[in-house]
């Protein structure tokens, strides 16, 4: 009896304290709610009430800059004519040219230079940096400048092709010959986002545990042999996720093929991006743009979802 | 995955040659990568003839007329007018002079670039102020829906730009926020706080627990355990994610180009149109360029480490 009287005691000295000192404080559920209220409001301010309004718009023949003209429900008619516009699937299709070539380019380029950073020779941490310098730049103002590597005649691109082939530097200009242009933006995205993929790739060969190799050795498996059963494979979920990330982003793709091209010669640049920002802020058809918006939207979303998938897929590996 | 496994090769060890070629190699395409933005910084310090020249001039005699164009505005002037000025004070005056011009002011360069910095750094200490409490309670509470929460956050981010940009083109001009610092402010940390939140939660995880636990058990409420524990461990995160906040604000030009036009107008969409008589004055634009990535090229170099983790919003970690 006389050994359990301090022991309650003590117990009962010892519990009430961090107790007591959670009871002054707010519970963890309100301060769930208070940390998570500040995001949650502001992405639904500035981005769901803009998307339901977009949503409210595409149904109507609105029109931005008549912003007193009467306006009247349409349905779907905006969608419709979306739909059915040859102009929107040849942008379609230029953006589907863009988005299937820099990723194959950039895979292909950024997955080599993995591989071989991966020899960890001497001063490789100095050329990774250097190499990962154009990915951090603006990619508006990296368009504005490479328009400049590209002017005919007098721009190093040219004169370095030139150099190289023999060919007359004022013989062509990347910029303003429709054969050439798709791929004068593609060269620039490529340039711009290789260490992307470069990057996501060294992660994944970095990931391989070298007891595969040495059990491979054991086993005489050639070095080919070794690449296509080991390493490809194990570092094919990271590929997945640069070509998922770079696809979402090229999809989208504005800022540097505006300052590049603008969408020209003609209209063999002109993405989806642009093609919705000449009709939403220079035609002006507000209704019309939404609705081409709203499919984007869609189109965008299943990728993230896939995007998702392949994340979690990676993530559980 | 999460952790980079490399311990020392033995069987598997590259060979010395085959080290050496991947080195020349790789130094090769450095080499090829840097060069068109090496072109860019050299052409900052050309005379605007030697910018245009054919064929493109390597060697020059550098000038800081770029530069002097860029941060004044000029106007020509007549013989008659020039030859009644007093001397020129200034080196960018002599040399507005030596082409019959004088310079009449100051550029909107340096406005454009304090927005940019103002914009930036007011966006990145709002997305990570709210990111890293945002973080916090997924990381540590039963949120109800929380995976549908936190790919809520994420899918905000994948909207293409011009899409999201009609109605709030829309609803800005109906609140006067177009053209407006704060306008912008809120934008880029609405577009930031889904890379924070995904970014911080991640740091926020490998934070063991106990620590908070450990502090609430001597008496610390939740808020203080959060305040001075939680927050002092995941300082390099959130430096971290700060910087990437950063340079998302700092690069962006689809919204400005749309929603700004003076008073807010970032960079960006600034130094595509410096313009001199007939046509882009390349020395000013190429010497607006540089000033504007050196910033960039600091913040790479400071980042290396958590690159990786940043740019695939915290999927691959090293």
């Amino acid at each position: 009896m006389s050994t359990k009287a301090p022991l309650a005691d003590r117990i009962a000295k010892a519990t009430p304290a961090p107790l007591a000192s959670r009871m002054r404080g707010l519970s963890d559920r309100s301060i769930a709610w208070l940390f998570i209220g500040p995001t949650m409001a502001l992405l639904l301010a500035i981005n769901i009430f803009p998307l339901i309004w977009t949503i409210k718009l595409s149904f109507t023949n609105y029109r931005a800059n008549r912003p007193n003209a009467e306006v009247s429900d349409i349905g779907i008619d905006n969608y419709v004519s979306v739909l059915t516009d040859p102009d929107i699937w040849i942008a379609m299709q230029t953006t589907a040219h863009f988005v299937f070539w820099t990723i194959a380019l950039q895979t292909l380029i950024g997955f080599s230079l993995a591989f071989l950073l991966d020899r960890k020779f001497r001063g490789h941490g100095f050329w990774t940096t250097l190499i990962l310098i154009p990915m951090m730049l603006s990619p508006a103002v990296v368009g504005n400048f490479w328009a400049f590597l590209y002017q005919p005649q007098t721009g190093l691109f040219n004169a370095v092709v030139a150099a190289l082939t023999g060919v007359s530097p004022s013989s062509f200009s990347m910029l303003g010959e429709v054969k050439l242009a798709p791929w004068a933006i593609i060269i620039v995205d490529t340039w711009m986002w290789t260490p992307y993929v470069m990057l996501i790739c060294l992660a994944g060969l970095r990931s391989i545990p070298d007891y595969i190799y040495e059990a491979a050795e054991v086993d005489r498996a050639s070095r080919l042999r070794q690449f296509w059963s080991i390493t490809l494979p194990m570092v094919l979920p990271f590929i997945m996720l640069a070509v998922l990330f770079r696809g979402i982003e090229n999809f989208k793709m504005f800022d540097m093929v505006n300052l590049l091209t603008s969408g020209g010669p003609g209209s063999t640049t002109e993405l989806a991006s642009i093609t919705l920002k000449r009709e939403a802020f220079e035609k002006w058809r507000t209704g019309y743009s939404s609705a081409f918006a709203i499919i984007l939207f869609v189109a965008v979303f299943g990728m993230a979802n896939m995007y998702v998938k392949a994340l979690n897929y990676v993530k559980t590996r | 995955m999460s952790q980079g496994i490399s311990t020392a090769h033995s069987v598997v060890e590259p060979s010395a040659t085959s080290r050496w070629v991947a080195g020349l190699l790789v130094a090769l395409y450095a080499l090829i990568t840097i060069t068109p933005l090496a072109w860019i910084i050299l052409t900052g310090f050309k005379s605007p003839s030697d910018a245009i020249s054919y064929p493109p001039k390597v060697w020059f005699e550098p000038t800081t007329q770029g530069y002097c164009n860029l941060f004044t505005t000029r106007s020509r002037q007549t013989p008659e007018y020039l030859a009644a000025l007093p001397p020129a004070t200034g080196k960018c005056d002599q040399m507005a002079r030596a082409e019959s011009m004088v310079v009449v002011g100051n550029s909107n360069y340096i406005p454009r670039f304090v927005n940019s910095l103002i914009i930036a750094f007011g966006s990145t200490v709002l997305s990570v102020g709210f990111g890293v409490m945002a973080a916090y309670a997924f990381s540590r509470f039963k949120v109800p829906l929380k995976d549908d929460l936190l790919f809520f956050i994420l899918s905000t981010r994948m909207m293409p730009p011009i899409a999201v940009a009609i109605p709030i083109y829309l609803m800005y001009r109906e609140l006067g926020l177009s053209d407006t610092r704060t306008g912008m402010i809120l934008l880029y940390t609405a577009v930031n706080i889904s890379l924070a939140v995904w970014l911080l939660k991640g740091f926020i995880d490998e934070i063991p627990r106990e620590y908070e636990e450990a502090a609430m058990v001597d008496g610390y409420t939740r808020l203080q355990a959060f305040r001075k524990v939680v927050l002092p461990q995941a300082t390099t995160g959130i430096v971290a994610t700060a910087i990437f906040c950063l340079i998302f604000a700092w690069n962006e030009y689809a919204f400005a180009v749309l929603l700004t036009s003076g008073e807010a107008q970032t960079a960006p969409p600034f130094i595509p149109i410096i313009i001199g008589e007939g046509g882009q004055d390349w020395p000013a634009v190429a010497a607006g360029t540089t000033l504007f990535l050196v910033p960039i090229l600091v913040f790479t170099v400071l980042l290396r480490k958590h690159l990786l983790r940043g740019i695939t919003f915290g999927a691959v970690r090293k």
